[in-house]
């Protein structure tokens, strides 16, 4: 007798307990994958596809299943580093040559207003009409580097961001010690 | 008078250095070979130059425009010729260039018609208005637009005015000089800031160490029978900085969030804000000089009024300075920076240029480890904790930084100056503060990206689905216009042999007439394309050349003439008489 008693005590609490599991399972359902949230905003959205994805979300999701986490170049070593430390993954020296951040400027007696780096532009950063001057708006530049193949006539250029006292930084005021070069003895 | 003072936590008392360049009367520099005038001087934006190359300026003749509320106007310090608009270095400790107005001055430092306005007749906002467009800063340091911080804060009533006089760095003395020189009309600008701020009290901050000053002010106070008390404030660096003469004398701790005193019911004004706004208002002399200390290692520190934009190294040289100078210091030991270069002009913030040598500075020697002394804790009069800050801002772990408070850091300097291992501490969290300034603006930007790149696939998608509907709406009309002629074609032939009692078969007919003569799809494709053809057509049919409708005959025949020499060189096809063919291909 005793042992049936125990018996369904167990079971009502089995039932109970996986009657709220269900519910909390559709009450607390998580939309998407948070993880692929973190890794994106790491990523630096310029929408380049230097990673081999067509654009930041795809390589965030594309991270999370499995893929390199350096191949981001405008993120540099530093966003390599902190995708290091948000999956506790191994930091790996970036798959490519890391440039300062630029931007692209239109050469506008040679733009004949053919509008395809329009078309090309993940940010609508530029300007322009058919048979147009086409113009960049810099602020909204990501310096992706898109819109440099589709023009026809190569009047694009990326030029680095100059500094100026509005985006000057103060140094790292460490001064890093490397080994003086070794004086061979005469 | 009797006050209850308080008191600060922290702060140092280096040597003061005040006595060599405080002693002799205010003098005229004289007129500079140039003047090189940047146009950002205050912050907030940058004022856009209104002036050219060639173009003759007079003195006090404005020649950037204030660019939005927080900016103040930019003008000419003395009459001469504008040599060119154009990039030069600024006093900036990154030693970069900015937008200044190069004048070479004509000597007859010839005015522009001043207007002055009766502050007391005139309302708020035209004194605002007034102040800003004659470029008044604020003169202690940070150079925030004066009619910024004069315009009251809403629902917090105004308790107390503070005049600041501190002057806590030391080698600086152009605000002590100009308490003693100029008394009467730092009171009447006080009065007027009262006029507009309407605080119930007005307290003038002196530190003790300058006694003529306290003597000289309350002598002008009393003529001008104003109930303003002088307080002299016990000597102890950064009694000067706002937050501190707040706290000193009214016992109140401004919170480190708290942007803005005003929020608290507290204003404060150097000194010097209150003369030139003076000067300003009374006599409509907008800001072109400012007095300024010349002291260090040099034989004659004095204190001098200088036009705005006078290079330094032409200051210093008045100053006479020892042969081992190498370099010009600009603000004080504590806080000031090198300059760049000799060439540096002087800017509405300037207070000081101390000739740099060793003897008086002597160079540091290297930086120790930390031992978590915690003597820079008991200095900072923020009561922060450096010696982390310092931690984290060393490891770029720039979070904890700020969880440490960092931005509430001052720069003040006093951690630097106790500190056993002669860290830099300062520097380090310059560093930070600008790294986090510089990730905050990454971050925007790449937030700004992510949503226009987001904004342009929706946008591209609901292209797609507008146009793939269009094409199918249309697809049905040509469909639907074809079985009905098909069906008009099926009845009116079927009509003919069977004229009466076949009628059944003839309605029934336009139902299976088209599937099994035509395939649908294609028609509808074929017609789509069609009418696309016919709409083009009528396009350009319709397209009229806009401008030829009154032109005269002559201009008539020109055109005419040169439409036929470009037919000859094949450069156009000949203009068709008749429509174009509807062969071309559709566009």
């Amino acid at each position: 007798m005793d042992i049936l008693l125990a018996i369904a005590i167990m079971a009502l609490g089995a039932i109970v307990l996986g009657a709220a599991l269900g519910f909390a399972a559709i009450k607390f359902k998580v939309e998407g994958d948070p993880l692929v949230e973190k890794i994106e905003a790491i990523l630096p959205q310029t929408q380049c596809g230097q990673c081999g994805f067509p654009g930041c979300k795809p390589y965030a999701e594309a991270i999370v299943n499995g893929e390199e986490i350096n191949k981001c170049p405008p993120g540099g070593a530093e966003g390599v580093q902190r995708l290091a430390d948000l999956l506790g993954r191994e930091v790996k020296p970036l798959d490519a040559e890391e440039k300062p951040k630029q931007i692209a400027i239109i050469d506008e007696n040679t733009c004949i207003g053919c509008t395809l780096c329009i078309q090309a532009c993940p940010v609508d950063a530029i300007v322009g009409a058919a048979k147009q001057m086409h113009t960049i708006i810099a602020q909204q530049c990501t310096g992706c580097e898109l819109c440099l193949p589709p023009c026809p006539v190569e009047c694009i250029h990326m030029a680095v961001i100059p500094e100026t006292i509005d985006n000057w930084k103060w140094k790292y005021p460490v001064v890093e010690i490397t080994a003086a070069p070794l004086q061979k003895a005469a | 008078m009797l006050m209850n003072l308080f008191k600060f936590k922290g702060g140092v008392k280096p040597p003061s250095n005040k006595l060599q360049s405080n002693h002799l009367p205010i003098a005229q520099a004289p007129m500079p070979s140039h003047l090189v005038v940047p146009l950002h001087q205050s912050i907030g934006g940058t004022p856009q130059p209104i002036v050219q190359a060639g173009d003759h300026v007079l003195k006090g003749q404005k020649i950037g425009e204030a660019d939005g509320w927080i900016s103040a106007a930019v003008h000419a310090p003395t009459s001469g010729t504008v040599l060119e608009v154009g990039m030069h270095v600024r006093p900036h400790p990154s030693g970069l260039d900015s937008l200044c107005v190069v004048i070479e001055p004509d000597g007859k430092d010839e005015w522009i018609a001043r207007t002055p306005i009766d502050h007391k007749a005139a309302a708020p906002a035209d004194v605002f208005h007034h102040l800003q467009q004659c470029g008044i800063v604020g003169l202690g340091g940070a150079g925030f637009p004066a009619h910024g911080k004069l315009t009251p804060s809403k629902g917090v009533a105004m308790d107390e005015l503070i005049i600041n006089g501190a002057e806590c760095e030391p080698f600086i003395t152009c605000d002590d000089l100009l308490m003693r020189e100029r008394a009467d009309e730092v009171v009447c600008g006080i009065a007027m800031f009262r006029d507009l701020l309407q605080p119930k009290k007005v307290l003038i901050g002196i530190e003790d160490n300058k006694p003529e000053a306290i003597a000289a002010m309350r002598a002008a106070v009393d003529a001008q029978k104003e109930p303003f008390s002088v307080v002299a404030v016990p000597t102890l660096y950064p009694a000067g900085g706002a937050k501190q003469l707040i706290r000193v004398l009214t016992g109140k701790e401004v919170p480190g969030s708290m942007r803005s005193t005003a929020d608290m019911g507290v204003q404060v004004f150097n000194v010097g804000t209150a003369y030139s706004a003076w000067r300003a208002v009374a006599h409509g002399e907008p800001l072109i000089s400012r007095i300024l200390t010349i002291t260090g290692n040099v034989h004659a520190p004095r204190n001098y009024e200088v036009l705005i934009g006078t290079p330094m190294g032409e200051l210093l040289a008045l100053a006479q300075p020892h042969p081992d100078t190498d370099g010009i210091l600009m603000g004080g030991p504590m806080m000031g920076f090198l300059v760049p270069n000799p060439q540096v002009p002087v800017v509405k913030t300037t207070n000081c240029l101390i000739a740099h040598d060793d003897r008086l500075f002597p160079p540091k020697a290297p930086e120790m480890p930390c031992i978590r002394c915690g003597s820079c804790a008991q200095v900072c009069p923020h009561e922060l904790q450096p010696f982390e800050m310092y931690w984290f801002s060393r490891a770029k772990n720039f979070g904890k930084t700020q969880e440490y408070n960092i931005f509430d850091c001052i720069e003040c300097g006093c951690c630097s100056y106790v500190c056993p291992s002669r860290i830099p501490l300062v520097q380090y969290f310059r560093f930070a503060k600008s790294e986090i300034w510089a990730r905050e603006r990454e971050k925007n930007a790449a937030d700004q990206a992510k949503t226009r790149f987001e904004f342009k696939q929706y946008r591209e998608e609901r292209e797609k689905a507008d146009k793939a509907e269009k094409l199918a709406k249309a697809a049905a009309a040509q469909a639907a216009k074809k079985a009905a002629e098909a069906a008009a074609a099926a009845a009116e032939s079927s009509a003919a042999p069977a004229a009466d009692g076949a009628i059944a078969p003839a309605v029934a007919a336009p139902a299976d007439v088209p599937a099994a003569t035509v395939n649908p799809e294609k028609e509808a494709k074929r017609a789509t394309i069609e009418a696309a053809m016919a709409r083009a057509k009528a396009q350009r049919e319709a397209v009229q050349p806009k401008n030829t409708e009154s032109l005269t005959p002559d201009q008539q025949k020109a055109a005419a003439d040169i439409e036929a020499r470009r037919v000859a060189a094949h450069l156009i096809e000949p203009e068709p008489v008749a429509p174009a063919p509807a062969s071309e291909k559709p566009e």
